[in-house]
């Protein structure tokens, strides 16, 4: 599995790059792997919403399952991904490219040395 | 339109069929004086096919064929109680006095029907030991959801409005989480021990003054009988919440163990699985539910009630009531009398002993079957099994064969598949329930068959992997029907564009 | 009975378990009350059990024997008898969900041709494989629309030209949710527009029928208007068969369509089972509940059908599902799909006009009766209001002396309307058989 060395990591499996005071956010390729084919994403929130750490943002779904897709830290939502509602098959082809999901004003830095790092994901990842 | 040429078995759809001036039916001319048409609202094209009554007997026909049904073969789908579907049930539901009654007529000119209601009524009543029972929810899912809102309504009543957590092993099936979810309730999930039991550990710290319930499935998903059942029972009612009994399992038990003696308080029946109606290619189903005596002014109306006993010379005089403080309707009428006709008619014929008999087959099928593949599959939870059991469809040395790939080579036998992926606590599950109506002879050639494919599963795996072979269709891509989402056939206009 | 086991077969079979005898297999069970005594009649032979059945059946008094004017959300019509010849195949009824679209295509195409045929007859883009019942549906619809805005509109517009039984499921469905019900006591002769100001940025959904209980047919057009200026759905319960004759609802830009399908072939059966017509716009296709058939390909390239956007449902969804729906009325579907093949474009037309002219011959001659008056003004179809002069039980009563069901008592469903009868009359009913219905009338007013 493929984890980028310079995003950050959910447990859940959401990750963040960050830019600035600026986070984008997607799933990881792990996360599309074990959902196999996505067919449908969903977008629960609208640009200018603030939303908690842990919050759900999306919903994903593929034939046989549905995952929520949380909030990796607080923040105010300032772009939405809209391209992907169509084009779902990207979470699987390059979800750390064409399929980033949301960008959002981080509220809480601190929050961000909470997550994990490449390595600490492909560890976690490695006991499932 | 889509390339029919390829395939013999792809059937048209009826609007691929349809002719401009064709008719399959007709009606005779009006003998009375004509209105003028609603000015401002008669429809300006009205895009329906124009088919022959041949060509659509035909099409019809031809479908059924492309179907595997419990009339064409084994069909051992765990948890849907697949027996067979008596055929004398068909001919009492159609009969003119029943078929041809309206809902609303006066109750004196449907005491016939009023009575059998007040009958099936009696009947569910003595073989689950429950006080009240109401007809009305349409199917399994409708009476989970009334019985949560009975549940929800009595604790209310009592004034005890914190009661919002309702508990859920986790071997149950989704429509429990979702019926409480709709009633407002909040979900605790609770594990299954080694044993397939409810863990007590994990239930008991979960009974507090918030509890409302718990909905337990017994036997269990697992097609095991919760051997806490009893203790699980005396936890939740000293925390003073409720037991709700799924009884979708409930054709192991009949004449056997009633759930009002055992403990349950709401109960629903499934008379499509349990009461052999037939399942309809899903649904029409009926959700009968039954409740103790301190549930029961909750119940949802109309029920079936006698008004006046009568006497020597008078029959006794039936109506329908609505309990004091009930709930409310869940559905327009009288539940699904049609479908009531026919369980009332299967437990005419099979009488208490009948019924007990059935039960005792169901089970004796199942630990037959289990025995037969014990030593060629692992069974998880390994012990005496109620009316089913769950297998695991894989093994440690073809880790390319799942579960799926089992039941897809199933059908190129002739067998229709087991339910697969459930109860979610066991991996690769494969759930069988063959039913009482079953001879030895099929059970014995599924077991055969099962052992067979799982040789072909270790010295074949592609046979498996791309079955099936031998049915009208090979596997459909879901991901393509999701992701393209066509969900409605060309319209005539559209062929001519 | 219906047991295949000969003595032998059982004994074998303990064997291979390993147990002594059936009574073993049940040692799991707590012992309170175990094999209890059934109080049930002793089982009987076929011969026996249709005889007995056929008593039963014979202590009611049909709509083939008596003369039946009786609406209300159900209809008197005539089943051709392709369609029971149809669901009378055992491929088709002894099957269940069609979980394995390999062995279930004959279910799966024709629920989709099912869907197909609801979409050109209400006029929208989506419909789903069914709901128990025209109740459930609207209740589901009102489900639907609560999700839709994400819990944040609580309030559902209930129009009281809704079916009593309809709106008391509502009642029943919403009673543990925030979901606040009103219009329900707008009178019900003031039509649409009294339900406008009602409307505000907490609405969820405005639900209204067409026709109406009543038998009223409005154009609905004003009001869907000022529900999508408020940004609220509407959704417009149907009775299909009117929509051969009438303009469909999505024309009046309804989001969502239910429906009573039960007049699509389905007998009264003494109130079901019958059908739940849901459809919807493509918008809000993955807002539905229930199950939705859809067009795919098989590997060996031929079209084919699935279940699919089974994502929305119960079993991977559980307690974040909106809906527990799970068994829909799958047979029950079919006959309509054979139904409305069979009569097709002509036909169903041919049969709305059938039934809207005898009803509208039926009214002109009771309205023309001393002391009675036609109570809507509106248009109708099949089904209308009479205001009487005496207490519609009272007649209803009395004509049931002449072999005349006569009409639903409003009484029983609203207040202040114990005069008004609703009168349904369809293709059953032939003209004789109205006159009589008249005379009856007349006679039974003066008496």
């Amino acid at each position: 599995m493929n984890f980028p060395k310079e995003l950050k990591y959910t447990e859940n499996d959401e990750w963040v790059r960050v830019e600035g005071d600026e986070g984008t956010v997607g799933i990881t390729d792990y996360a599309q792997d074990q959902l196999s084919d996505i067919v449908f994403v969903e977008f629960l929130v609208d640009v200018g919403e603030t939303f908690d750490k842990g919050d759900t943002f999306a919903t994903v779904e593929s034939v046989k399952a549905a995952a929520d897709v949380y909030m990796p830290v607080s923040g105010e939502v300032v772009a939405i991904n809209e391209d992907l509602p169509d084009a779902p098959e990207q979470v699987n082809s390059d979800p750390y490219g064409e399929a980033w999901m949301i960008k959002i004003k981080v509220s809480d830095a601190s929050e961000l040395s909470d997550l994990l790092d490449a390595a600490g994901i492909e560890n976690l990842e490695r006991d499932h | 339109m889509p390339d029919l040429s390829t395939s013999l078995k792809v059937e048209p759809t009826v609007f691929d069929i349809s002719s401009p001036g064709r008719q399959g039916h007709y009606f005779p001319k009006s003998d009375v004086p004509q209105t003028n048409l609603p000015k401002g609202f008669v429809r300006e094209d009205l895009p329906l096919p124009e088919i022959a009554e041949v060509d659509v007997v035909r099409h019809f026909t031809r479908l059924s064929q492309l179907n595997h049904g419990v009339d064409t073969g084994f069909y051992p789908l765990g948890s849907c109680t697949m027996k067979y579907n008596p055929k004398i049930n068909e001919e009492t539901a159609r009969l003119a006095g029943f078929a041809k009654l309206h809902p609303l007529q006066p109750t004196e000119t449907v005491q016939g029907a009023i009575g059998l209601m007040y009958e099936l009524q009696e009947w569910l009543k003595e073989i689950s030991g429950f006080t009240g029972l109401s007809l009305q929810p349409a199917a399994g899912a409708h009476g989970e959801l009334t019985g949560v809102l009975i549940m929800r309504a009595y604790h209310k009543a009592r004034g005890d409005e914190k009661r919002v957590k309702m508990l859920i092993p986790d071997s149950a099936h989704g429509t429990n989480p979702a019926s409480s979810a709709m009633s407002g309730l909040k979900i605790v999930e609770i594990p299954s021990d080694s044993r397939g039991n409810i863990d007590m550990d994990a239930l008991c710290a979960e009974c507090d003054d918030t509890l409302a319930g718990i909905m337990i499935t017994n036997p269990n998903t697992l097609g095991l009988f919760d051997e806490n059942f009893k203790e699980v029972c005396d936890c939740v009612h000293e925390a003073g919440g409720l037991i709700y009994g799924d009884g979708a399992n409930f054709n192991a038990i009949m004449g056997i163990s009633r759930p009002a003696d055992i403990g349950v308080d709401v109960l629903h029946f499934n008379l499509h699985k349990t009461f052999s109606t037939p399942h309809g290619g899903g649904g029409p189903g009926s959700g009968p539910v039954g409740v103790t005596e301190e549930l029961a002014p909750f119940l949802p109306g109309p029920i079936a009630a006698v008004l006046d006993e009568g006497n020597a010379e008078e029959p006794p005089l039936f109506g329908l009531i609505n309990p004091e403080k009930s709930i409310g309707r869940v559905k327009a009428f009288h539940g699904h009398f049609g479908v009531l006709v026919r369980a009332y008619t299967y437990m005419m014929m099979l009488g208490g002993e009948g019924l007990k008999a059935a039960s005792e087959h169901a089970v004796l099928n199942a630990n037959y079957i289990q025995a037969r593949l014990r030593d060629t599959f692992t069974i998880p939870h390994d012990r005496i099994c109620m009316h089913e059991f769950v297998l695991e469809g894989h093994w440690d040395d073809a880790l390319d064969i799942h579960a799926l790939d089992i039941s897809k080579r199933l059908m190129d036998f002739g067998i229709h598949p087991p339910t697969n992926y459930f109860p979610l606590i066991v991996p690769e599950a494969l759930m069988i329930e063959p039913t009482e109506t079953e001879s030895k002879e099929t059970l014995d050639v599924f077991a055969d068959t099962m052992i067979k494919i799982a040789e072909e599963a270790h010295t074949n795996p592609e046979l498996l992997q791309t079955a099936p072979h031998n049915t009208p269709f090979g596997r459909l891509d879901e991901v393509k029907a999701a992701r393209e989402l066509v969900l409605c056939c060309w319209f005539p206009e559209d062929k001519e564009e | 009975m219906f047991l295949p086991h000969t003595d032998a077969d059982r004994e074998a079979m303990l064997r291979t378990i390993g147990v002594d005898s059936l009574e073993d297999l049940f040692c799991d069970l707590p012992d309170v009350n175990l094999f209890p005594e059934i109080n049930l009649p002793p089982g009987m032979t076929e011969i026996e059990v249709l005889e007995e059945i056929q008593h039963i059946a014979d202590a009611n008094e049909t709509t083939g024997e008596l003369i039946s004017f009786l609406g209300a959300g159900v209809y008197n019509h005539y089943t051709p008898a392709v369609v029971d010849s149809i669901l009378r195949r055992g491929e088709f009824y002894t099957a269940y969900t069609p979980y394995q679209p390999e062995i279930s295509q004959g279910t799966l195409q024709a629920i989709f041709e099912y869907q197909s045929m609801i979409v050109a007859l209400t006029g929208m883009d989506a419909s789903n494989a069914s709901h128990y019942d025209g109740a459930t549906a609207v209740a589901e619809a009102v489900n639907m629309a609560y999700h839709n805005f994400r819990g944040k509109r609580s309030k559902v517009i209930l129009s009281p030209g809704l079916h009593p039984h309809y709106r008391e499921t509502v009642h029943t469905y919403v009673v543990d949710s925030d979901i606040q019900l009103e219009g329900e006591d707008t009178p019900f002769d003031a039509g649409p527009e009294a339900l406008i100001p009602l409307i505000d940025e907490n609405t969820a959904l405005v639900s209204v029928a067409y026709p109406d209980f009543f038998g009223r047919v409005f154009d609905y057009t004003k009001l869907v208007e000022a529900a999508h200026e408020a940004k609220a759905l509407v959704a417009i319960h149907v009775n299909p068969l009117a929509l051969g004759l009438l303009t469909p609802p999505g024309e009046f830009g309804a989001d969502i369509v239910t429906g009573e399908g039960q007049s699509l072939g389905i007998p009264m059966a003494f109130g079901g089972p019958y059908l739940g017509i849901f459809a919807t716009k493509d918008k809000y296709v993955r807002k539905m509940a229930g199950r939705i058939v859809g067009e795919t390909q098989d590997t060996r390239g031929q079209r084919g059908f699935v279940l699919t956007l089974s994502t929305r449902e119960q079993h991977i969804r559980r307690e974040r599902a909106t809906s527990n729906i799970c068994t829909n009325q799958g047979l029950l579907a079919l006959a309509a799909a054979v139904y409305l093949s069979l009569l097709g474009k002509n036909g169903l037309r041919q049969l709305a006009e059938l039934n809207y002219h005898k009803a509208h011959y039926a009214a002109q001659q009771i309205a023309s009766i001393d002391g009675f008056e036609l109570a809507n003004s509106e248009t109708f179809f099949n089904e209308f209001t009479i205001r009487c002069p005496k207490s519609a039980a009272e007649l209803n009563e009395a004509l049931l002396h002449y072999d005349v069901l006569g009409g639903y008592d409003l009484g029983k469903s609203y207040k202040g309307l114990d005069d008004h009868l609703l009168i349904a009359v369809t293709e059953m009913i032939s003209k004789e058989e109205i006159d009589h219905f008249v005379n009856a009338l007349k006679e039974v007013s003066n008496a």
